[in-house]
């Protein structure tokens, strides 16, 4: 980013305050549209933005340093405290990486019981992201209806594991829970019941004059800029990257299943919008076969009670449904992790807001927050 | 596709589509907001809440055997068990118990840590208090379980 000058420096010119034309405005750390805490800089002339700068920390909690101070059992539900709407799928990306770390795999029980958790954890956290975005663009009637519809899934995550947010549903080596009595046919009545539900979603917003008008050709991001910044998951394959680590790397047992990886075309707000719902389908897809296929068996591999592995470092990375969420774990041979280090995907995908949001007004600037699908919990961990 | 664009433009098509969808939900039978108090929310099995400490049914004796496994489990460190071994029975007994609810974030390990059933998150949820006090539960406390009020109108 060469173009990028020192543009909060205001004194440098000589002139008087009402030559200038340039306005700097702070938005947040309190403001609803940045879903959390976060505070955006943004340099303005009237209502056009001239730049942006992210100031981020406010829900810092330490949690890479936490984890040094514990076992690796007990810092397991930890994880799910970063991306909060999304924690079945830290705590996967976790279990995975201490798992390569000690060399055992969970058993196939325990790998379809958690594709078929993890990708109802997508939907859920998909629908959080559609309500929010669409109200932050002035569409209210999306938001109840996404939010009555998660609670579906939060229903099956309580009764499987007890809790519904911040689930702590896996275990290393596998699942601590057996499915309960009937998960199978709610998840098959979920399913069934969520398809309807989303072509709704579609009905609202997909041809709806103001909302394509709000998200087509805004924030416009293409595949070079998208990989030169690191950029993943959904919004790197509305740009047309076709990258998904389930197919590119596949862990647990995705390779069994049959889904396809849907990518947009222009890498705008609208292609997002639409690769994102399209993801739902294919969550629902993948649920189904899996529902269909869960093999009897053990759900634990076994692991010593102790959990110790060997001196080494590891990483490991999924993909989450914000993006490539991955875990390196330093050991050295004691109970208690040396280091832990979370790449979390909103942290990595913030920084391309700036590079989407120049040119275009303030109220784009919601747009894009929304479109990029961030978790200040998981930004600032 | 017949509508042209300017038509479907003259004809508000997708407002009357948005708003069909809308006013499909509207007869009282869709309405899903739950009236808290009165209504109270179904709670599955596993839900993990308030903790409770369980004595055997026959004798009324605590089942805790204060081999501090649970204490050890929980990554908040918040539970803490003294306990005494009684010459007469050779057993040890507990001699002070408590758990500070305000730091737990019902993860669920010490329950699972714990190797007589003694210790259990049950299904109960109305922890909420007005103030910091009363948060550290002792034994008798959490062998009582949570007295929520009723709530009347
Ligand atoms: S539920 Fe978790 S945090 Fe709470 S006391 Fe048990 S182990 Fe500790
Ligand atoms: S693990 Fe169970 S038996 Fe042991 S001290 Fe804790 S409550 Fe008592």
């Amino acid at each position: 980013m060469s173009e990028r000058t020192d543009y909060l420096d205001l004194d440098t010119k000589d002139e008087t305050f009402l030559d200038a034309t340039e306005l700097v405005l702070n938005m947040g750390p309190q403001h609803p549209s940045t879903h959390g805490v976060l505070r955006v800089i943004l340099k303005l002339d009237g209502e056009k933005v001239l730049g942006t700068e992210c100031v981020i920390g406010y829900l810092h909690r330490g949690v890479e340093k936490i984890a040094e101070n514990r076992t690796y059992a007990m810092f397991n539900p930890y994880v799910d405290r970063m991306d909060y709407v999304a924690a079945v799928s830290n705590g996967l990306g976790y279990c995975e990486a201490v798992e390569k770390l000690l060399n055992v795999e969970a058993p196939p029980r325990a790998q379809y019981i958690r594709v078929i958790l993890t990708e109802l954890c997508r939907i859920a956290s998909h629908q959080v992201w559609l309500g929010t975005h669409a109200l932050d663009i002035g569409a209210i009637t999306p938001l109840f209806y996404c939010f009555r519809d998660r609670e579906e899934v939060l229903k099956i995550f309580e009764k499987y594991c007890g809790a519904r947010l911040t689930t702590h549903a896996f275990r290393i080596g596998g699942c601590i829970y057996e499915a309960y009595e009937g998960f199978e046919q709610d998840c098959k009545k979920f399913c069934d019941a969520f398809l309807p539900k989303l072509d709704e979603y579609e009905e609202l917003l997909t041809t709806n004059r103001i909302w394509v008008e709000r998200t087509k050709g805004v924030g416009i991001l293409n595949p070079e800029d998208c990989i030169a910044l690191g950029v993943t998951g959904p919004v790197l394959r509305a740009s047309g990257v076709k990258w998904d680590l389930r197919k590119a790397q596949p862990y647990e047992s995705y390779k069994d299943f049959d889904f396809e990886i849907p990518t947009g075309l222009n890498g705008d707000t609208y292609d997002r919008y639409l690769v994102r719902i399209e993801e739902m389908r294919q969550a629902v897809r993948i649920i189904r076969q899996a529902v269909d296929g869960l093999p009897q068996g053990p759900i634990m591999a076994k692991v010593p009670k102790v959990i110790k592995p060997p001196v080494g470092e590891v990483y490991h990375s999924i993909e989450a449904p914000k993006g490539e969420l991955g875990y390196f774990i330093v050991s050295d041979a004691s109970t208690q992790p040396y280091r832990i280090r979370v790449r979390p995907p909103s942290f990595v995908n913030l920084q391309a807001l700036d590079k989407m949001v120049r040119g275009l007004l303030v109220a784009d600037v919601v747009a894009v927050i929304g479109t990029l699908d961030i978790v200040l919990g998981e930004v600032d961990r | 596709m017949s509508l042209t664009p300017l038509l479907r433009k003259i004809f508000l098509v997708d407002l009357v589509k948005g708003l069909k969808v809308t006013f499909h939900y509207q007869p009282p039978s869709e309405a899903i907001t739950e009236q808290y108090p009165l209504e109270r929310p179904v709670i599955f099995e596993r839900f993990r809440g308030q903790p409770r400490l369980n004595s055997n049914p026959d004798t009324g004796e605590s089942l805790c055997i204060v081999c501090n496994l649970c204490a050890l489990a929980c990554p908040e460190q918040l539970i803490v068990v003294k306990g005494e071994r009684n010459p007469a029975t050779k057993r040890k007994e507990v001699v002070s118990w408590t758990y500070d609810l305000s730091r737990c974030m019902f993860c669920g390990l010490c329950e699972e840590a714990c190797s007589t059933d003694a210790l259990e998150l049950t299904q109960d949820y109305e922890m909420a208090l007005y103030s910091r006090e009363g948060m550290v539960l002792d034994q008798a406390a959490l062998e009582r379980g949570p007295e929520p009020e009723k709530y009347a109108k």
